[in-house]
């Protein structure tokens, strides 16, 4: 089996460069921010970045100066508060423009399903009588083959230069596996030209062996698997720590100002050096109150004749 | 003296705040339904409200894929690691839209907006022009699929105001039934499209060709009150209603046991 560990900064270094299209993915749950700010630590422009849900991290992207396309579906800090660095960028008399290419979430994700099958585009049911077909022509109408009474909106494959993501464990070769809210994990990573995964450990290869059905991502789609215990905070890894809520709340008051969060990125991303740095900032018990109480699942019974 | 307190002591009980009522109007509304899709909030109460009541059956499907949640506190987001907790099922991304929402599971989808037009087209896209936004918002996230997917669709908007109860909405995102059909009539559609608006001044229903008309007010509001919120030449169902009060009990269950520290019941 190949040894797929490397540090951050060499997944990082290796593997994303200048002008990549990178898909940093997680709905909510396990969302890559380590490798966020590695990124931003690497100083990596003029990224094109793909995010169903562009929310705090992509923020901090923007802000940074790191990326100058983005690919979305929804663009919110959940409902407490806005994202101001990507609403500079983007709203009437911005100094620093970015594009922007907008979607809904199963248009992108089926951009993603169509990329990741090797097929050119997948039919949806949207769109019909929607404005986004007016600013996207990505998004095309077109005849059913099978019945010329029968229209249909497609969009097209996507197939993202890297893709980057977390989850709770893999073991060295890259076999990587989740639980809890999945997103759209498994399926960019499969659409993308090369895959980075995050995760809280590193684990045996006899412990995903003993339940392969939670492999999400088998080892040969995975080019880096990194360890990276709490790589997701703010956001949050089902069974290894909650959600920072109050990290969110006061995410508004940081990307509202300009200065305040040039400040916020030196400090926290720049001056920390490495994701070591950050956790050491935060301090020791920093996620003691974010520590959930187990519940374990039932195992299963695997077992075979011999 | 004490009879005089008392009494005040029962008022205080029945009265109500905003989101209070529009928590157990949406609840009365869900019965008979049985899978409701939703976001966080209002509709969130609505559903927990009906499943300790009238509907013990109905469920809440959550667009991160969670399905039959049993969540062991209100959770803050739809993704919320609450939710996971002892959930019934969580399914991958494709499964939930392609086969749930795309497959015609969905009795009832619950959306918000900035601005709604008068067939029930929705804008969360942008305030002014797409290219040169005076506002940007969120967007469409799952919101177009649960507009052209779900059998009914109900809205809440907790401002019922000129700039939000638009005759043009300044982009839409999620239309109506009605403008998906005239836009692109060989597309497929499902189901009846927005069939209700709840307000904090009343209920708007639509009508058989899906405008949406004044059906009930609250309490204390009068019809030319929203008459005047309302930025179309608003059409009234041939008889109005004053929305009935939440009931004790309903009020009771909120405060008590759905929501006592007031995560949503603001």
């Amino acid at each position: 089996m190949t040894n797929k560990q490397f540090s951050l900064q060499d997944a990082v270094s290796e593997l994303v460069s200048d002008g990549d299209v990178v898909a940093l993915e997680g709905f909510t749950h396990l969302i890559p921010f380590a490798a966020g700010h590695e990124i931003i630590r690497q100083g990596i422009r003029d990224l094109t970045l793909v995010r169903m849900t562009p929310d705090i991290v992509a923020d901090q992207l923007v802000g940074a100066g790191c990326v100058s396309k983005l690919i979305f579906a929804f663009t919110g800090n959940s409902s407490v508060g806005s994202l101001y660095a990507i609403r500079r960028a983007v709203e009437n008399g911005s100094v620093s423009p970015i594009e922007i290419e907008e979607y809904s979430h199963y248009g992108l994700l089926a951009r993603y399903q169509a990329g990741a099958s090797g097929v050119p585009f997948m039919p949806i049911r949207s769109y019909a009588g929607s404005d986004l077909p007016g600013v996207n022509p990505n998004l095309k109408r077109v005849t059913s083959p099978f019945d010329s009474e029968v229209e249909t909106y497609v969009v097209p494959a996507l197939n993202p230069d890297v893709a980057i993501v977390h989850a709770q464990r893999a073991d060295a070769s890259g076999n990587v596996q989740s639980w809890g809210i999945l997103g759209p994990q498994q399926e960019v990573a499969f659409a993308s030209r090369k895959t980075i995964v995050l995760v809280e450990e590193i684990v045996d290869d006899g412990v995903i062996r003993s339940d392969p059905n939670r492999t999400i991502i088998p080892g040969f789609a995975v080019d880096a698997v990194v360890e990276c215990g709490y790589g997701a905070h703010p956001s949050f890894a089902q069974g290894y720590y909650d959600r920072d809520n109050d990290f969110y709340r006061a995410w508004s008051d940081i990307s509202k100002d300009p200065q305040k969060l040039e400040q916020w990125i030196q400090e926290w991303i720049h001056d920390v050096g490495n994701h070591a740095g950050y956790l050491n900032k935060l301090g020791n018990n920093y996620f003691e109150r974010l520590t959930p109480v187990a519940l374990l699942s039932t195992p299963v019974n695997y077992g075979s004749v011999l | 003296m004490i009879t005089k307190q008392a009494e005040r002591m029962e008022e205080a009980r029945n009265s109500y705040t905003a989101s209070e009522l529009l928590a157990a109007v949406s609840c009365r509304l869900l019965q008979g339904k049985r899978r409701v899709f939703a976001g966080i909030g209002l509709p969130t109460l609505a559903v927990a409200l009906a499943q300790k009541s009238s509907s013990p059956d109905i469920e809440q499907i959550y667009e991160s894929g969670v399905c039959g949640a049993h969540p062991p506190r209100l959770p803050e987001t739809i993704a919320d690691a609450s939710l996971a907790t002892g959930a019934e099922a969580i399914l991958t991304m494709p499964v939930l839209f392609g086969y749930v929402l795309q497959g015609g599971w969905i009795d009832v989808g619950f959306l918000g907006a900035a601005q709604i037009d008068r067939y029930g087209s929705l804008n969360t896209t942008v305030i002014g022009p797409w290219h040169a936004p005076k506002v940007r918002l969120p967007g469409s996230g799952g919101a177009v699929e649960v507009m052209a997917n779900s059998h009914e669709v109900f809205v809440v908007l907790r401002r019922h105001n000129p700039e939000s109860f638009v005759d043009k909405l300044d982009f839409c995102t999620s239309p109506s039934l009605a403008a998906a059909r005239k836009a692109a009539p060989k597309v497929p559609t499902r189901g009846l499209g927005v069939t209700t608006v709840i307000t904090d001044l009343g209920v708007l229903k639509a009508d058989e060709t899906g405008e949406l008309c004044l059906a009930s007010v609250h309490e204390g509001v009068t019809v030319e009150q929203v008459r005047a919120a309302t930025g179309w030449p608003l059409r009234l169902m041939e008889s109005i209603t004053v929305t009935a009060a939440p009931t004790p009990e309903e009020l009771r269950l909120l405060r008590e046991e759905i929501d006592p520290s007031r995560v949503y019941l603001r």
